[in-house]
């Protein structure tokens, strides 16, 4: 077990390193950086010292040093854009991606398991049929037009429509933003308002959607595998009842992959995070990211993939020691079990 | 005669039997083929052509769907903020998606396949490279990987030749986040195809290593490589879009069906609803329908899964 957690932990190390050496050469030698930051007006003698200062001039191995050292302080410069360092611009959005995220991975999961588990049980009725049909929409619907949607009923038409069944007036969701917040310590908070927990409605249903599809997919397909195996047979010969089957003995066994799936869909949550925050104007990473992109602003762009990849990596390595320490069997190679994407 | 006896053949076959036997099959492939159709005979089907800036009359901005009050005829699903018809937005819309959706699908073959003939054939150092390298990719987000290809591009080109030149830097960034599926599948046919007594008679005979690859081994793999390339157009295609809502893939002179989502966005709080929800529909229905095709095909090439 030892060797395998030091073979993991290397190998986590050396994607971190590739990762980190992919930023370095955006940062380094995509366009000019040093007429990305100095004026239209900047003499030869100006960009000269420039470069100097920046460190420019030294071997591509001392750069790439210095960029580790500074990386691993937090440092990743300043933003082309803001003209401010990257490591508060991103410390200042984190909060509010990671409210999202967690509100979404909990939805999904909250939804997610006891649908996939009705529709094991009852395979061929027609509310299971509707459940199943309504995930490949959850499949093939992109997450943008899923907000999209979300936003025209819920939100514009909702003035309309809301007065008419008797709802309150009031009773319509935010379109864009996150409400109120509250600041504790460095975390600025949405949570603690009702502002702002009306305001996470719609982003986290729309981010949760396509996990939560996932999620009920993989539970219904354990599920009816499990249910085929022995032991439940035998659970049932006993004379249990359905509810101890179905919930103790079935439904813990497929529990197991799919608490390690939902570790490596945090990552995909994260990654979809940039698509909602732009359709809600969440003022999250993800937003400062698709803004960064925009502009060809490499400092915050480098410094957002080092931060999910590190984000990755880490559910990974964990994920994988978890996979490990359940199933033996596991401990050669992870390489055979599909991760999906999107 | 030939032709004949395929055609029979085909008509005896599992695929057929079990395509009739399944109506939403028949459904979602008779929707892709029309939406195919549509795209590729765009400037003959659409009523008018929406880059002709001459024929746009600003006068007929805004114009609702042909059943609303205020509707006209001429603009069965209405007019855009320019007075651009949406049907015919949407049909050339549909054709730049389309076509990006499959250049990259044929370039994700493409590298995924010949990698994995690699991986398989020559084993060792080469194979672990690249099968750890398909790993890591599969565990980041394929968008990820394309938003940050398109980031480099942006940051590499002068904003003129990006713009031109912006439907391939799509092509490139979404078919080099696909490609680690092909390698998977086509690296398992070769383990368990290559020690067969055909690839041996193949290798006494002196046949070039590259040609057994070719042309005896890779036809065992197109089976589920055809598979992953229908359910992966589907979401290369929906990659494409949110790419262009995001305001990163195709410029507006060249709209394909995200950037006409995105365009329309601002439209939906006036209450311009069409401009926007018209090219989400022919999004969302073109997406489903290949999924579907895709888990069809799955199922059908796959007896065990049946």
């Amino acid at each position: 077990m030892l060797a395998f957690i030091v073979s993991r932990l290397l190998q986590s190390v050396a994607v971190m390193l590739a990762v980190s050496f992919l930023c370095f050469v955006l940062f380094n030698f995509v366009g000019d950086p040093v007429s990305n930051m100095v004026g239209q007006e900047a003499t030869a003698a100006d960009r000269e010292e420039m470069r100097t200062e920046l460190g420019l001039e030294d071997s591509v191995g001392m750069q790439f040093l210095r960029f580790l050292v500074n990386a691993a302080h937090g440092n990743f410069g300043k933003s082309y854009r803001l003209a401010r360092p990257v490591s508060d611009l991103i410390v200042e959005r984190m909060p509010a991606t990671l409210e999202l995220v967690a509100a979404a991975a909990l939805l999904a999961l909250a939804m997610g398991i006891p649908l996939g588990v009705l529709t094991a049980l009852r395979r061929n009725t027609i509310d299971s049929q509707a459940v199943m049909t309504f995930s490949l929409a959850g499949v093939a619907m992109p997450t943008f037009v899923i907000g999209i949607l979300l936003i025209y009923v819920f939100s514009v038409e909702c003035k309309t429509w809301a007065p008419a069944v008797g709802l309150p007036g009031d009773w319509c969701f935010p379109s864009f933003g996150r409400g109120e917040t509250e600041k504790i310590g460095g975390w600025t908070t949405g949570l603690l308002t009702a502002s702002g927990l009306k305001a996470i409605v719609l982003p986290a249903v729309t981010l949760s959607l396509f996990q939560m599809t996932l999620v009920l997919r993989l539970v219904r397909s354990q599920m009816l595998e499990v249910l085929r195996t022995d032991y439940i047979k035998f659970a049932r010969a006993r004379g249990l009842t359905n509810r101890a089957v179905h919930f103790r003995h079935a439904l813990k066994n497929t529990l197991l992959p799919v608490i390690t799936v939902i570790g490596i869909q945090v990552g995909g949550l994260i990654a979809f995070s940039i698509i909602t925050e732009t359709v809600f104007q969440w003022p999250g990473m993800g937003q400062l990211f698709i803004q960064s992109v925009q502009f060809a602003d490499i400092p915050v762009m480098a410094a957002y993939l080092v931060m999910v990849s590190l984000i990755f990596v880490t559910i990974n390595f964990f994920v994988d020691l978890l996979y490990a320490a359940i199933d033996p069997r596991l401990r050669l190679d992870r390489a055979q079990v599909g991760t999906a994407g999107g | 005669m030939a032709d004949t006896t395929a055609l029979a053949r085909f008509r005896d076959s599992d695929i057929w039997w079990s395509f009739r036997r399944s109506p939403t099959t028949v459904v979602a492939a008779v929707v892709t083929v029309l939406f195919f159709m549509g795209a590729i005979f765009a400037p003959w089907v659409a009523p008018y052509n929406p880059f002709d800036v001459k024929s746009l009359n600003l006068m007929d901005a805004f114009t609702p769907p042909a059943w609303n009050s205020g509707g006209s005829a001429a603009h069965l699903l209405g007019t855009d903020n320019q007075g651009r018809d949406v049907l015919s937005a949407i049909l050339y819309g549909t054709r730049v998606s389309l076509m990006i959706g499959l250049a990259a699908i044929v370039l994700s073959v493409t590298t995924g396949v010949l990698l994995g003939l690699l991986a398989g054939f020559r084993g060792g150092w080469v194979e672990a490279i690249i099968m750890r390298l398909a790993d890591i990719q599969l565990t980041v987000p394929a968008i990820l990987i394309a938003l940050t290809l398109d980031g480099v591009a942006r940051a590499a080109l002068p904003k003129h030749v990006h713009d031109e030149i912006a439907i391939w830097v799509l092509v490139i960034s979404i078919g080099v986040a696909y490609w680690p599926q092909f390698a998977r599948v086509t690296r398992a046919t070769t383990l368990a195809e290559k020690h067969k007594d055909y690839v041996n008679a193949a290798r006494i005979i002196g046949v070039p290593g590259a040609r057994i690859a070719l042309a005896h081994v890779l036809p065992n793999a197109w089976g589920p490589v055809l598979v992953i390339a229908t359910i992966e157009l589907a979401l290369a295609v929906i990659a494409e879009a949110s790419l262009s809502y995001l305001g990163v893939g195709m410029p507006a002179t060249q709209p394909s069906l995200g950037t006409l989502i995105r365009i329309g966005n601002a439209f939906l709080f006036s209450g311009e609803w069409w401009i926007v929800i018209f090219p989400v529909f022919a999004l969302v229905i073109l997406s489903l329908s290949v999924n579907i095709l895709g888990d069809w095909l799955r199922d059908a090439l796959n007896p065990k899964l049946r």
